[in-house]
């Protein structure tokens, strides 16, 4: 690890695809141990931004580094041997499975002793896996055996979140973790997330939600545009500013929001 | 309903005061206790019959039950694969028809050692289930188009592969042998040792394997009586046969294949891909399961149980004609696993379905036989129940999907 904590690093990167400058030569960063809340207006490029790093796009230029070594995304699979793990917001949990086999799905288990012919799930091993991994994340569920069809909303996301950890990735990627939760099931999601930062992770969160990502946010990126438009510490801000970055109201024509926000500060 | 499903507490807690009122039978109709819902309704269909003649509950009659089934069992294991999945096969009739053509004319056209014959008969179907498993995933056609297609092409090829003849008679002893031999009753008998052994042995293995994992294993009580329940089956289905002709090859043949067949689907990490792929493909895309190849593969072991089947069927027979493998063989054989249980939107379900569908079917059209009641009306009560089955399994996912579980 470098010694500044630095986990991931975007250094101009930008994307196009045809006409639309997705993204504009942007810069980003995360830490070990550090949750970034990712936000902007719909079409500000978040999504992009999360897929280019999760393999699914390619960058057109600039570079990305992990853990201070230049590294290049070309497929899901890359991100994921890397360490960067992503949980989309549609879930993708099977709902007539189990918890274990959700957690394990595409990684099961096989029993030690049998052959390849047989190829024997260990369902007792998975079991007790799950149950620590989930335990170790403080996420209750009824049991283990429930059909992830039967949870709640939040206790679904838990179950996504705490799925994409088994590869013992170094940085996670939430795409809404929140949204269409309840305020009870928020709460829940909200606190794994501060779970994963004690595991000294690298989060990033993408949320519509500024409430929700001042919670649990350290640092807060506002796109705009495709550009990088603000990245404020989330202690030292507040939620007018962040706003302001994300609609581009009072910026100057450069779009340079750190003077504009320096300014409105000197103002109070 | 459905907006008090979406805020979880009040509904969980809504569940929990109902467990006193009606929370088994809430299970009993969502289906989490389908297979305990056929095996009644079994029991009320042969007491019914049994009022009727009482020729029905004889070991002669059962014993022909079982030979019944055999063929429609196995053509519908490998539909519970395809049913997992979310998808059909219309064409599985068709091509067990077209496999045991290929088998007879092999062998006695040919004279193609028997074992070799039966083996290119069943690799027919494998070959047709993977053609028509890539023509679905690669082309992403409807499941119900290409087999459809595959029923039309399929029962083409059996009258060419006939030919001129139209009927072909099975006189090889190794082949008329497989649905025609019974066992002595001390055989049976080892059968039957074997069976109930190797079921303690795994229900022991699996409970010590939790332990060992640290979980809570299973209510010892529990265990033990599911142990005596499979042996009692065991030893009351020997002395039944026992007191006719014997166990006949057939049903282990059958049985062999249900019991195989359930241990890939439910504890192997193939199986697994194939209840995921059934409940959510794109979710398992994501999770690197190769979607496209698990369907292909299911593709493939439907076309082989259905030659499987052709084949048990012509021996049965003693002959392979034009007819083989038509009429409602095919509904028979989908909607036996429907009925028991397995689910037509995937995902739900298992191959043990296979064989209690065929027993609840077999043992309708057996007993409306025996009362010598007319197709018309054959035809007619086994589409009530059909349509009666596949209702039930649609009220169960209408009620799922109000409690939230999709």
């Amino acid at each position: 690890m470098s010694p500044d904590g630095l986990l991931l690093e975007l250094d101009g990167v930008s994307k196009r695809f045809g006409p639309v400058q997705a993204l504009d030569r942007v810069d980003f960063a995360v830490n070990a141990g550090e949750v970034v809340g990712l936000v902007g207006d719909n079409g500000a490029g978040k999504s992009t931004l999360v897929k280019t790093i999760a393999g699914i796009h390619t960058a057109d230029e600039g570079r990305i580094r992990f853990d201070g070594r230049e590294i290049k995304v070309a497929r899901p699979q890359d991100a994921t041997h890397l360490g960067i793990a992503t949980v989309y917001q549609d879930l993708a949990l099977c709902d007539n499975l189990d918890v274990v086999a959700n957690v394990f799905l595409g990684q099961e288990e096989i029993s030690p002793g049998t052959g390849e012919a047989s190829r024997q799930l260990d369902e007792a091993k998975m079991e007790h896996s799950a149950g620590e991994l989930l335990s170790s994340l403080a996420v209750t569920i009824p049991s283990l055996r429930t059909e992830v069809g039967t949870l709640s909303g939040g206790q679904r996301q838990q179950v996504a979140v705490a799925r994409s950890l088994l590869g013992e990735p170094r940085v996670v990627l939430l795409d809404e973790p929140t949204a269409a939760l309840g305020v009870p099931q928020t709460k829940q999601v909200l606190g794994l997330i501060g779970r994963l930062r004690e595991r000294g992770l690298g989060v990033v969160v993408i949320s519509h939600n500024l409430a929700n990502v001042f919670e649990v946010a350290d640092r807060i990126v506002v796109l705009r545009l495709g550009r990088t438009a603000g990245d404020f510490k989330a202690e030292q801000t507040t939620e007018e500013h962040v706003v302001s970055a994300i609609t581009g109201l009072g910026e100057d024509a450069d779009g340079n929001g750190k003077e504009e926000r320096d300014g409105k500060e000197e103002q109070r | 309903m459905k907006s008090e499903g979406a805020t979880v507490p009040a509904s969980t807690t809504g569940s929990r005061l109902n467990i006193f009122s009606g929370e088994s039978l809430r299970r009993l109709v969502q289906g989490d206790l389908a297979s305990a819902r056929v095996v009644l309704g079994l029991a009320l269909i042969w007491i019914i019959f049994q009022s009727q003649n009482d020729r029905f509950l004889s070991a002669e009659n059962l014993t022909n039950l079982m030979l019944q089934i055999t063929a429609i069992g196995l053509i519908s294991v490998g539909i519970v694969y395809v049913l997992l999945l979310g998808e059909i096969d219309l064409s599985v009739g068709a091509v067990s028809g077209l496999a045991a053509g290929v088998m007879a004319v092999l062998n006695v056209k040919h004279g193609w050692n028997p074992y070799l014959a039966i083996v290119a008969a069943i690799l027919v179907g494998t070959a047709i289930g993977l053609l028509q498993g890539s023509l679905f995933s690669r082309f992403v056609i409807p499941s119900f188009v290409v087999t459809l297609a595959g029923l039309l092409a399929w029962q083409g090829a059996l009258l060419q592969v006939l030919g001129s003849t139209g009927s072909l008679n099975l006189t090889d002893p190794k082949i008329t042998g497989l649905a025609n031999t019974f066992y002595s009753d001390a055989v049976g008998w080892i059968f039957c040792a074997i069976v109930i052994a190797t079921y303690a042995a795994v229900v022991l293995l699996g409970h010590r394997r939790r332990v060992a994992a640290g979980l809570a294993g299973h209510s010892v009580p529990a265990l033990v009586l599911r142990v005596v329940f499979v042996a009692a089956i065991a030893i009351v289905a020997v002395v039944v046969l026992n007191s006719d002709r014997g166990v006949p090859l057939a049903v282990l043949i059958l049985l062999a294949f249900v019991v195989g067949m359930e241990y890939v689907v439910k504890r192997t990490r193939f199986g697994r891909h194939v209840y995921a792929v059934g409940g959510n493909a794109e979710a398992a895309r994501r999770a690197g399961i190769r979607v496209n190849g698990v369907r292909v593969a299911v593709f493939a072991i439907s076309g082989s149980m259905a030659a499987i089947g052709g084949i048990m069927a012509a021996s049965r027979l003693l002959a392979v004609n034009q007819g083989s493998g038509g009429s409602e063989l095919l509904l028979l054989a989908i909607a036996g696993p429907v009925i028991a249980g397995t689910s037509l939107f995937g995902g739900r379900g298992s191959v043990w379905t296979a064989l209690l569908g065929a027993l609840v079917i077999g043992s309708i059209s057996n007993g409306m036989d025996l009362l010598a009641l007319s197709s018309a009306v054959k035809f007619m009560v086994t589409g009530g129940v059909l349509l009666l089955a596949v209702l039930v399994d649609a009220i169960a996912r209408q009620q799922r999907q109000a409690a939230g579980r999709v």
